[in-house]
Parts: structure tokens; C-alpha cells; sequence
């Protein structure tokens, strides 16, 4: 289990790091946490010629809530934005979610935007960027742009990103007033790959419920102020249309099942917690 | 952890008075290990010159083996040599087979591989990543064969033979007969019958395989440092496949062990692989196992089968029993097995007075890794059968499980009890410490939980377990597997002989060693307590050398760690070399003192007379004696340096004609008991409360036997809610990284109440019984039948996963929701279970049925079609050769592949089908196209099946599903987009459509 030969590059500045991209191309990728690259590059899964490293660039360590977002810079760890004091306020459920990440171990070194460049299906952070209709920032040595989390999560461990381009950033709003929120995962283990994971997010006019682990990628779909039977029927449709898949673990029909019960179940306490 | 405490209030606990034997000492290699220390196999320096190995592994659960061309491979750079079945041929043989039956398992594939990870081919290169490169580009021509991936599979005898030299999947079957059953069965008031399956799983050690080995042809002999645990019955089967004698294959193991649970044994054959490689290529090798190799292809426990019937009276006692065993040893039967079909021959009717027992034993092959020795070794899987029988019996019969068990018991008036089929239950009154669990561990108050619980419609239930843990084996057991006449041919086999020896030096050091290596049984700890009691000593003054050598320390077939022989057969065995060692002292310092031997004394370092503590030695300058003075010892008195002892439990014979067997020198006692409460939404299975009571004879160290105990049960939550080493149906192994092959942590395993009752062995030295893998065999089904209890159902199948549980408390699940107006969305993809993936759809070409037939039948036309081709060549009529970048985001592999035409009926039906292979693994698919003319054009149906093997499925289960159809679906829009149609598809229009603006096929 040892990687196939490439280049390593540590660059002294984004434009540096994006440089290097454009002529990388597609033989190039970026290393920021490695939480889930080192292991495929252990095992030969993935085999670029070049690695730039981008953990420890400044440029890309902010994290600061200002116009309505909060932007999270893609040297960010999970560790770092978890121990944001004010986070419960400004994003509640990512405050609700991050706990549910890995262990703290890989929190330590995994970053936010690592995780949403790896669009695992079941990851929390996707979900959760989903969910509260946050924003990549993507920037090569062309261009820079801004995608809506839905249109980027394409399927499993792919997006909209292109090989010239790096997440700069991402950002999640602030929340709004009368908003409640919730997360809800089953997983084999704490820590583990979520099974099915619900995140879910009301106010006075709706309900927004976005689900991981079920579809190949994190959908969220948005509702009135639905109740009893209503509710239930929605969820089923909702699970139905999520489909999911069976493997070693879990079946389709179990991650649907958990669809309709934690998603319901997150409603009820988004609604509860609305202030 | 009532003892842990005990432990931290008196670290010193050695300068207390009394024995050291029986006191809670904290391990003396702790320091060591948890300060970095401790120097592990890997660790440890290689010689200059040593090649680093790499193992190319079959992606493929069956194949024959068409060619191996390493030609590219060779010119990688710093690759030394290659080896092949074809060297293994040269230089080796096929390891010894324990059953009677022509099969053939070598070091390397032959001809033919048999289960996903089985050796093909070593690069021995500079270092590993050199290796690793060169792997990448040996290419290997498989025919894949249909694999068997079942018991039922492996009994079905239209299945594929994996042996034909066998003729048969099942390379064993005997039958024994105790007693009278059948006349039982025909008059027993109840006949119950319960068939049960164990699932596959190991221990998984933290340390995996290692090896160095050389090659020395002066001497014509091998030399090799592994951290093999032993049995060393498994060194006569290595030395005969190198072709030397045993004198010739020179053994060591490392004084430090990272786990093993018994798993170490199955490093043998990599010994033999890594000697053939540093034979052939003339230089020191070394081989480290990679987590990915371990999961996949190291060893096993067994997968079984359990056929029960019992003949039951009214009150639950079972006056009969008939057991059918079918146990799933994996592609080859490898020595030690089918050692775990026999292990517990002895013991067959655990704790319970059953005198009438019929046995069916078959050992059946399977496309899967071979089986080997693993923590509990045989005895999870017997007592899942036994006692889910005796809760089913309960159950049955409207009776509390717990009267079920406690009218079952043997009496203690029976210890010695002789069980039907032979085995010598040494001591212990099981009704007695079935009693004091239920009191101790508040059985009470845990059934008014369950009683509050229920009533408030919550799912909760209590399970019960008793057993008996057989430790010290009998090294005949295993030859029951052959008939009494096969036995008189190969002559007897029986005994454990366990070696030690004690030793003093100039100056009043004392050292041990014995033929035991360490996995964690605390023998620094252990050996020193018993030496030091002996010679009146410190712990600190005696030396535990824990390193092993074959050549030259005392062994025999018997020695290693397996079968918790530790407590009982090793450290017993260092005490009667120290005793023999102590008696040779007191002669010569009764001479001294001028006393009789008998009345020395040795304690607190001193040697003295019983009957005069004045009249003193210190021990050092008695000892020195020996080493300075030879010359004026008296007269007929031996120098006392050293002493070795060979000790072999009395009771352990060979198999009797009518094959009774004692299977075990001794055998402990442990009755569980738990709470369960199962999630009614979610089918999680929360351990309430775990009460475990062990009798495991005379505790050495109380401290050391709870860790063994704590350790063995968090292994055993593993094996009932969370472990399984699963496979699809294709014979793809799924559980590659430790995400998919879940290994309880601290935070999902509870603390149990441990409980001791101690009725010291008569047949061990020390009084002691084997104490570390009973939770291995009793918790699973503890917690399995206390998950039957919570569900009131009779199927339960480890592990208890919630999805698993969910389906057994589910009603139907909801239907899909009609939604007027629109068209019937397609049904999610259906999959039978592992990784054998299918899936239909249908697209509309606006072109005619003959348009996008030309296209489908135009290799340029193909190439573009097919995602990632680079080239395609005609290879025959509509058969291609094509190189293909197959990838899902940054996962890519360069696929080799054979891509043909068929069942051509123009312009309506073709089947296209693939396969290929990559260093990722493999990839297979068929898909049957129909086309259909509309009136926009051309209405294009699919249905497809696939498999995937090799890495990828191996660590990327969860998402092949989805890949597949990501990949499936670029191939049909493409279809579409050359036909001149819209890409958009109709169901998912914007993943699709980005992802073919993203991949540059559609605007």
C-alpha cells in the first residue's frame, strides 16, 4: 500500500498553487487535509503526477461571517470551524452536523472544503452545504466563479469542478431569523460513513429536508408547513425518488425507511427549535 | 473494572507479603509498549541487500490462470526478480493437507486461483514502492471460472468444483454416533430442530504479517524471522513445502507482539513464499502485509452451517441431540484445519449432561479465503448453534431459557465429568456459579428493566449463554476428522507438550524462556510472578526472554500461543523447571547450611534453614557457586545453571476407535447474561447491561484475566453486531478497509460485570485454566438471543446490523406514491445482494432503429461510444480489443479490455458485453440492447448486469451502485448525442447534462 510516484509541491501563494494547476491539468491534484486522498493514494486508487499542497497557504485560512455568509477558506479544518465559539449562532446546523464527522482525529486535519471537493454521497459537510443552499467558490488561473452547492454535487466523487480549478472557498449562510434546524444520522458506528443522514431546516412558510447517503449525491427538497399524514406522504415520495442502493451494510429499502423516520423525526425538532 | 481500581490502589503490590501468583499486577511490558519502545517484527533491522517484497493478488474469486507475462514488469526500475508458480514448482512443494484428499495448494497460484487475494506473483524489488510500481505491470491472462460462494453453494453438487482432482466440493464428511439418539427421538415427548449460520470474521490483530526470510546455500537452509505464533505443528508443513528438513528451516520470532488472536498462525505460507523468493533471488527478502492484504486474504474464522435437532422432554431436558456441522474452510483446506471443525470435539454438548449425540461433519470449499485459527477458534460457532437451540427450546416449550439451562447442566457431582463424545470436563459446579452470576450480576433487577421497558412499548430483551471454554489442545483432535482406520496407518497423535526453561547466572539473575510466543497473555508479567514465588525473588530480578528461535530453544509441535495454553500448559511447565532448578539449589545449599534439601528455604532473596532463618545464604552467592566453583560441588551433585522442562497435560490421549476424543486438557466454565434494547425506528441494538462469570480455575493474575476478558468480549460485540468479512455473489471481497470491515470502538462497547469463581484444574501444573477466548464464544450468541427475546422471533443472523433488524420489524414499506399525470418512474435498480449490480432504461434516438444499428456496429463509431477509450482494435468478427480510462472522479484505472458483439438481429436486438482488468481490478458487463421504432425515432432499451472485483470493490462498495450507472448512462448518452438527439435524458436532466458538458460530449 504505497503510492505511485509523483510530485510534490508546497507553493508560496494561491496564484502559485493555481499555476501549477493549469498546467498540471488533469495529472494534478490538491492536497489540503488528505483525510480522504491519502488513503486513495495509498492505494493507488487515484495516481496524479503532482500533489500541490495547499494546507498550509494563509491566503486560504479565512474564516469569517460578514454579508449574510460564512465563508470558510479551504485550509479550514473541520477542527477549526467546530471550534468557532459563535458558530451555533451563525450556522446552526453545520454546528449540529460537525460532531457527526469522522473522529476527532481526522477532524483535525481534514478540512471543510476538502470534503466538499470529494463529494462523498454520504459525507455530512455536502449535505449540510446542500441543505442550506451554500455556495463553492471555484478560482483557476482564468477564472473565478460561484456554484450553487446543488448544481455542483454531480454524483459519487464528482462535481462541477474543473481540473484547472480549486475550491477557494465555500460559504454557508448566515441563519435567518425564525429558522430552526436539525441533523439526524444513522451510521454502523459513530463516526462511520452515514447510512442515511437527514438535515433538515423550517421557518414560518416551510420546510427544507436534505438527505445524504441515500441518492448518489445530497438532495434537499422543500415543502409547506406540512403535518401528520401530509408529512408522511411527502417523505415517502421524497424516499421513493431518493431511491438508494443496496450494499454490505444496508439496503435500499432500510436507508428509505430512515428517509421517512430520522427525516421526520429532524422536521419535528427543526420546527421545535425555530426561536 | 472493580480490578483495574484494586490495581491503581496498590501499585506496588509486589512488596506486599504473601505469593506474587494470584495478585493483580499491572503488566510489566506495558512500559514498553505504550513509551515506544518495544521493538515489533517490522521494526527490527534487515541485512544489507535485502530485497523488498510485493504480492500480486488474484482479482478474481475463480479462474484458471491462462499466462503471466512479467516481461515489462522485470525492466521497471530496481526490480530484481519476479516469482512465479513457475518457481514454486522448482524450489517448493504443496503444504500438507489435514484431510485425506488430493488437493494441491501451493505457495503461489499454479494454474489456477481460488479466491480474490490469493498470491499470484512477487516483485522483489529495492524497496516496497519499486515493487508496487512493477505490480502494476505484470499482466496476467485469467479465465474466470463460476465461483462458489456458499455452504449451500459448496453442497449443491452441480456446482463448480474448485479441487476436480476432489470431486466434490465437500472435501469431508464423517459421521459419529454416541449413545443411542435415534431410540431417544422416537419416544421424547418434543423433537425441535433450528438451522443457524456463523458468519465469517476475525479478530483483526493492529500488527500485521511480517517477514524476513534468506536463503543460505552453503548449509542448503533457510533462515527466517516472522511473527508466527505457532502452532509449530505448522513448521513441519513449511519445512517439508521448502523441500528441507525441519533442522533446516531456521525460525525466529521478535520479542514483541502487535495482536495476533491466533491469526498469526496463517503467516506460514507467506514464510515458505518469502524463503522461495529469497532462494530465487539469491538475497535476504523482506514482506510487510498491508491492511488491505490482511482483510482480504491473510485468514478467516470459519463460516458455518448448524443443522440441529433435539429431542426434548417436557421440561426442556434435551435427552438427545443430532448435529449437523458444515463448515465453510475457504478455497483450501490449510493447516491447521479443519482444526476448527474439531477443536471442541470433546465439548460438543458444552456445560450440558447430554449422553446421546449424533454428529455430521463436512468441510465444505468455497471461493473464499482459507479459514484459520482466530480468537474462540470453533467455539463461537459451535455455541451460536447450542445455545440459540437451548432459547429455541425454551421458546418452544413455554419455558424460562435460564430453567432450560440449569436443568441441562452437568451436576457438580459429576466433575470429573466424561462427555459423550469423550471429552473430561475437569472441574467446577456450573449450577452453582450459574447461581451466583444471577445474584451477583442482579438478574433480578434486569428483568424488572425489561418488565418497565416492555410496558412502556419500548423492544427489550434478555439473552443467556452457558458454556464451557476448552483450553490446552490436544494436538490428536484433529485426526478425529479421519477414521479410526486412517489413523492406525499414520499412527497415534495426542498430548500438548509445552517447553520451558529456567536458568541462573553468576549472579543470582534468573531468566526463563518458553516455547510460547507473545500475543498479550502478559508473560512477562505472568512467568515472572511464578519464578519469582519460586525462588523467593523480585519481579524485577527475574529476566522473561520473550524472543523464540527453532534452533535453539526447547520446542515441539505443541509449542506457540493458540488454544489459551498460556496460563495452563506454559507458565505450569516454567514452574516445574524452576522447581527442578530450586531443588538442585536446595541440595547444594543444604550442604552449606548443613541441613536436610527438603527444609531450605528461598525467600526475600535469602536461602535459609526452615528450622534456623539465622542460618543464611544470599541466593546470588549460591547460585554463583555453581558457575565458579564446579570443582568442589560435593560429590554427585549436578551444578545447578539451568533446567528445561517438557510437560504434556495426562489426560490429553488419542482419539479412541470409537472416536472418543478429549479434546482439551482442561475446561472452564462461563455463563453470561444481558439486556438488550432495540431502537424500534432505526433497528439499533444498545447492550444495556453484560454480566459475565468466569470459572476459569486458578487465576494467576486476576488483573491479566480481566483484560483477556474485556478484550475478548469487545471482539465478541464485534462479531455479534458489527464484523463480517462479506463477499457479493460473484465472489468480489467487500470488507477491504477497516470502513467496511467495522471494528468496535471504545464507544461501542460497553463495560461488563466480570465475575469469578475459581475451582483450580487438577490436570494443570498452576491449577490454572485457559481464561482468554471464552467471551469470544459466548457473547455473540448472548447478545443474540437476547435480540430474539426483544424481536419474540427465531431468525437472527450475525452480525445483527439495524438494517438487518429493520427488516425483521418492519411491516411492508409504503408504496411508492402514484403521481397522476405522469409517467411511471423507473423502479430504483435492484441488486440480489453483494456486488453483482444490474439495472434497465430506455432512451429515444431521434434516428431510425437502422441508423443507430450502423452506429452500435461501427468500431470508430464504438470507440466513441465506449467512456475512456483510446483505442479499439478488430480482434475478430464484431470482437475488439480496447484500452479504456475507466473513472469515477479521481479513482482511474487503464482497462485492458474485450468488448464483443452478439446475438445480432439487425436493427432490432444485439448483447454487448465487456470485460477487463486494471491494477484496480476487474470489470465485467453485458447488456442487451433492443431497438424500437417510434414515431421520434428510435426508443432504445437496456438491461444490464456487472460485476466489479479486485480493490474497488474490495474498498469502494458503497458507491459501485451509483458508479455504474454514472458509467452506463455516459455510454447511452452518447448514443444519443452521436444519433443527432438531445442529451438531455428524461429523468435526471441536469446531473446529466452537466456531467456531459463537464466531460465535453454535448454542448
Amino acid at each position: 500500500m504505497k503510492p505511485a510516484p509523483f510530485d510534490y509541491l508546497r507553493p508560496a501563494s494561491l496564484s502559485e498553487a493555481l499555476a501549477a494547476l493549469a498546467s498540471g491539468g488533469d495529472e494534478a491534484r490538491i492536497l489540503a487535509g488528505g483525510q480522504s486522498l491519502m488513503p486513495m493514494l495509498n492505494m493507488r486508487l487515484v495516481q496524479p503526477r503532482l500533489l500541490i499542497d495547499l494546507s498550509l497557504l494563509d491566503e486560504l485560512r479565512s474564516l469569517e461571517a460578514r454579508d449574510g455568509w460564512l465563508t470558510v477558506g479551504a485550509a479550514v479544518t473541520q477542527a477549526e470551524l467546530m471550534a468557532r465559539p459563535t458558530l451555533a449562532e451563525e450556522v446552526p446546523l453545520l454546528a449540529a452536523a460537525l460532531p457527526w464527522i469522522g473522529h476527532f482525529q481526522t477532524r483535525n486535519r481534514g478540512t471543510v472544503c476538502g470534503s466538499i471537493a470529494h463529494a462523498d454521497p454520504s459525507a455530512e459537510l455536502p449535505l449540510c452545504l446542500v441543505a442550506l443552499g451554500g455556495e463553492v467558490m471555484l478560482r483557476s488561473a482564468r477564472k473565478r466563479r460561484s456554484l450553487p452547492a446543488a448544481a455542483f454535487f454531480l454524483g459519487p466523487l464528482t462535481t462541477a469542478k474543473e481540473a484547472d480549478e480549486i475550491i477557494e472557498a465555500v460559504r454557508f449562510p448566515l441563519r435567518k431569523a425564525e429558522t430552526g434546524h436539525a441533523f439526524r444520522e444513522v451510521a454502523m458506528r459513530h463516526g462511520d460513513f452515514a447510512i442515511t443522514a437527514c438535515a433538515a431546516i423550517a421557518d414560518r412558510n416551510g420546510l427544507r429536508l436534505a438527505v445524504g447517503g441515500v441518492a448518489d449525491r445530497p438532495i434537499a427538497r422543500d415543502w409547506p408547513l406540512l403535518a401528520g399524514a401530509e408529512l408522511d406522504e411527502a417523505l415517502n415520495a421524497f424516499a421513493w425518488d431518493l431511491g438508494g442502493d443496496d450494499d454490505q451494510h444496508a439496503t435500499a429499502r432500510y436507508r428509505r425507511s430512515l428517509v421517512r423516520r430520522i427525516g421526520r423525526t429532524a422536521i419535528e425538532e427543526a420546527l421545535a427549535c425555530r426561536p | 473494572m472493580t480490578a483495574l481500581k484494586s490495581a491503581a490502589t496498590t501499585p506496588q503490590a509486589e512488596s506486599a507479603a504473601g505469593p506474587l501468583v494470584g495478585r493483580p499486577i499491572p503488566r510489566l511490558e506495558d512500559t514498553a509498549i505504550l513509551t515506544g519502545a518495544a521493538r515489533y517484527a517490522d521494526d527490527l533491522p534487515v541485512k544489507p541487500g535485502t530485497l523488498h517484497a510485493a504480492i500480486l493478488r488474484s482479482p478474481h474469486a475463480h479462474a484458471e490462470v491462462l499466462g503471466i507475462d512479467v516481461g515489462a514488469a522485470l525492466t521497471m526500475p530496481g526490480v530484481a526478480a519476479i516469482v512465479t508458480g513457475e518457481e514454486a514448482k522448482r524450489f517448493a512443494s504443496p503444504f500438507l493437507v489435514g484431510v485425506k484428499a488430493p488437493m494441491e495448494h501451493w505457495c503461489l497460484a499454479i494454474d489456477r486461483v481460488r479466491y480474490v487475494g490469493e498470491p499470484v506473483a512477487v516483485v522483489l524489488a529495492e524497496n516496497r514502492y519499486l515493487a508496487e510500481d512493477a505490480l502494476d505491470r505484470i499482466e496476467v491472462r485469467y479465465r474466470p471460472l463460476p465461483p462458489v460462494t456458499s455452504i449451500e453453494q459448496a453442497l449443491d453438487p452441480a456446482s463448480e468444483l474448485l479441487h476436480p482432482a476432489v470431486g466434490s466440493n465437500i472435501a469431508n464428511t464423517r459421521n459419529f454416533l454416541y449413545g443411542d439418539p435415534d431410540s431417544q427421538f422416537e419416544t421424547a415427548p418434543h423433537r425441535l430442530s433450528l438451522t443457524v449460520h456463523y458468519p465469517r470474521n476475525s479478530c483483526t490483530p493492529m500488527e500485521c504479517f511480517v517477514v524476513q526470510a534468506e536463503y543460505d546455500p552453503a548449509e542448503g537452509g533457510y533462515e527466517v524471522l516472522s511473527n508466527f505464533s505457532g502452532p509449530f505443528a505448522v513448521h513441519p508443513v513449511m519445512a517439508r513445502a521448502l523441500n528441507v528438513s525441519g533442522a533446516k528451516l531456521r525460525l525466529k520470532s521478535p520479542p514483541h507482539s502487535g495482536g495476533s488472536f491466533g491469526n498469526k498462525q496463517a503467516v506460514f505460507p507467506y514464510i515458505v513464499l518469502m524463503g522461495l523468493c529469497a532462494r530465487v533471488s539469491g538475497r535476504p527478502v523482506k514482506w510487510v502485509e498491508d491492511r488491505l492484504e490482511h482483510l482480504m486474504a491473510a485468514t478467516s474464522a470459519t463460516g458455518r452451517r448448524m443443522d440441529l435437532e433435539a429431542a426434548v422432554d417436557a421440561d426442556g431436558k434435551v435427552l438427545a441431540l443430532r448435529m449437523q456441522q458444515t463448515e465453510d474452510c475457504g478455497a483450501y483446506v490449510r493447516a491447521p484445519e479443519p482444526a476448527s471443525l474439531y477443536r471442541n470435539h470433546g465439548n460438543l454438548t458444552g456445560a450440558y449432561d447430554i449422553r446421546h449425540l449424533a454428529v455430521v461433519n463436512r468441510i465444505a470449499l468455497t471461493n473464499k479465503t482459507p479459514s484459520g485459527l482466530n480468537r474462540g477458534f470453533g467455539g463461537g460457532q459451535l455455541y451460536f448453534g447450542l445455545e440459540r437451540l437451548m432459547h429455541h427450546i425454551a421458546v418452544t416449550l413455554n419455558l424460562d431459557p435460564l430453567d432450560v439451562i440449569r436443568r441441562n447442566l452437568v451436576p457438580a457431582s459429576a466433575m470429573p465429568y466424561a462427555t459423550a463424545s469423550g471429552g473430561q470436563l475437569d472441574s467446577g459446579d456450573y449450577p452453582a456459579t450459574v447461581e451466583e452470576a444471577i445474584e451477583r450480576g442482579g438478574l433480578a433487577e434486569l428483568k424488572a428493566r425489561r418488565d418497565k421497558a416492555r410496558a412502556e412499548g419500548r423492544l427489550y430483551g434478555i439473552g443467556y449463554a452457558a458454556i464451557v471454554e476448552p483450553s490446552i489442545s490436544n494436538m490428536g483432535y484433529i485426526t478425529t476428522v479421519l477414521t479410526a482406520e486412517e489413523r492406525r496407518k499414520a499412527g497415534p497423535k495426542n498430548g500438548a507438550q509445552a517447553a520451558a526453561t529456567v536458568a541462573v547466572d553468576p549472579t543470582g539473575g534468573v531468566s526463563v524462556s518458553v516455547a510460547s510466543v507473545p500475543q498479550g497473555q502478559g508473560h512477562r508479567t505472568v512467568l515472572a510472578q511464578v519464578i519469582a514465588d519460586v525462588f523467593g525473588l523480585r519481579l524485577e530480578d527475574i529476566r522473561v526472554v520473550t524472543d523464540f528461535d527453532t534452533a535453539k530453544d526447547a520446542w515441539s509441535i505443541a509449542a506457540g500461543n493458540y488454544s489459551s495454553r498460556f496460563a495452563g500448559a506454559v507458565a505450569g511447565t516454567a514452574h516445574i523447571a524452576a522447581m527442578r532448578l530450586r531443588d538442585r539449589l536446595a541440595r547444594l545449599a543444604a550442604g552449606q547450611l548443613n541441613v536436610r534439601p527438603e527444609d531450605v528455604r528461598f525467600e526475600n532473596g535469602k536461602v535459609f534453614a526452615a528450622s534456623n532463618p539465622e542460618n543464611t545464604l544470599s541466593f546470588s552467592r549460591l547460585a554463583a557457586a555453581g558457575h565458579w566453583a564446579p570443582g568442589t560441588l560435593p560429590e554427585g551433585q549436578e551444578a545447578a545453571l539451568r533446567e528445561t522442562a517438557f510437560w504434556t497435560p495426562d489426560p490429553l490421549k488419542a482419539p479412541t476407535d470409537a472416536d472418543h476424543i478429549n479434546s482439551s486438557a482442561c475446561y472452564g466454565f462461563i455463563f453470561d447474561f444481558c439486556g438488550v434494547e432495540v431502537d424500534r425506528v432505526t433497528g439499533q441494538v444498545r447492550i444495556d447491561h453484560y454480566v459475565t462469570m468466569h470459572d476459569a480455575g486458578r487465576l494467576l493474575n486476576p488483573l491479566m484475566v480481566e483484560g483477556q476478558v474485556m478484550g475478548g468480549f469487545a471482539q465478541a460485540v464485534g462479531v455479534a453486531l458489527y464484523e463480517e468479512y462479506a463477499y457479493g455473489e460473484d465472489g468480489g471481497f467487500l470488507s477491504g478497509s477497516f470502513a467496511d470491515y467495522l471494528v468496535p470502538t471504545s464507544m461501542e462497547v460497553p463495560v461488563p460485570v466480570i465475575l469469578h469463581r475459581e475451582s483450580p484444574s487438577p490436570v494443570t501444573p498452576l491449577g490454572a485454566k485457559g481464561a482468554g477466548e471464552g467471551n469470544n464464544m459466548s457473547t455473540p450468541v448472548c447478545i443474540a438471543n437476547a435480540v430474539a427475546d426483544a424481536l419474540g422471533i427465531d431468525t437472527v443472523t450475525l452480525p445483527l446490523t439495524p438494517s438487518k433488524i429493520a427488516a425483521l420489524i418492519d411491516g411492508e414499506e409504503p408504496p411508492r406514491p402514484v403521481v397522476a399525470g405522469a409517467p411511471p418512474a423507473p423502479e430504483p435498480v435492484k441488486t440480489a445482494g453483494g456486488r453483482g449490480l444490474s439495472g434497465e432504461g430506455s432512451r429515444t434516438v431521434p434516428a431510425t432503429p437502422e441508423e443507430v444499428w450502423a452506429i452500435l456496429l461501427d468500431p470508430k463509431e464504438l470507440a466513441a461510444l465506449l467512456p475512456g477509450c483510446e483505442a479499439l482494435d478488430l480482434v475478430g468478427p464484431n470482437s475488439y480489443r480496447a484500452e479504456v480510462v475507466v473513472g469515477i472522479g479521481p479513482v482511474r484505472g487503464r482497462y485492458t479490455a474485450e468488448v464483443a458483439l452478439s446475438d445480432l438481429d439487425p436493427p432490432n436486438s444485439l448483447t454487448l458485453a465487456g470485460s477487463g482488468s486494471s491494477a484496480l481490478g476487474t470489470g465485467r458487463g453485458t447488456g442487451h440492447v433492443t431497438l424500437e421504432r417510434t414515431a421520434e425515432g428510435t426508443t432504445v432499451r437496456y438491461r444490464y448486469t456487472a460485476e466489479v472485483g479486485g480493490k474497488v470493490a474490495a474498498v469502494g462498495g458503497r458507491m459501485l451502485d451509483s458508479a455504474s450507472r454514472l458509467l452506463i448512462g455516459q455510454f447511452f448518452d452518447k448514443l444519443i448525442a452521436r444519433a443527432g438527439g438531445p442529451a438531455a435524458p428524461a429523468e435526471k436532466p441536469s446531473l446529466l447534462k452537466r456531467l456531459l458538458r463537464l466531460l465535453g460530449l454535448a454542448r
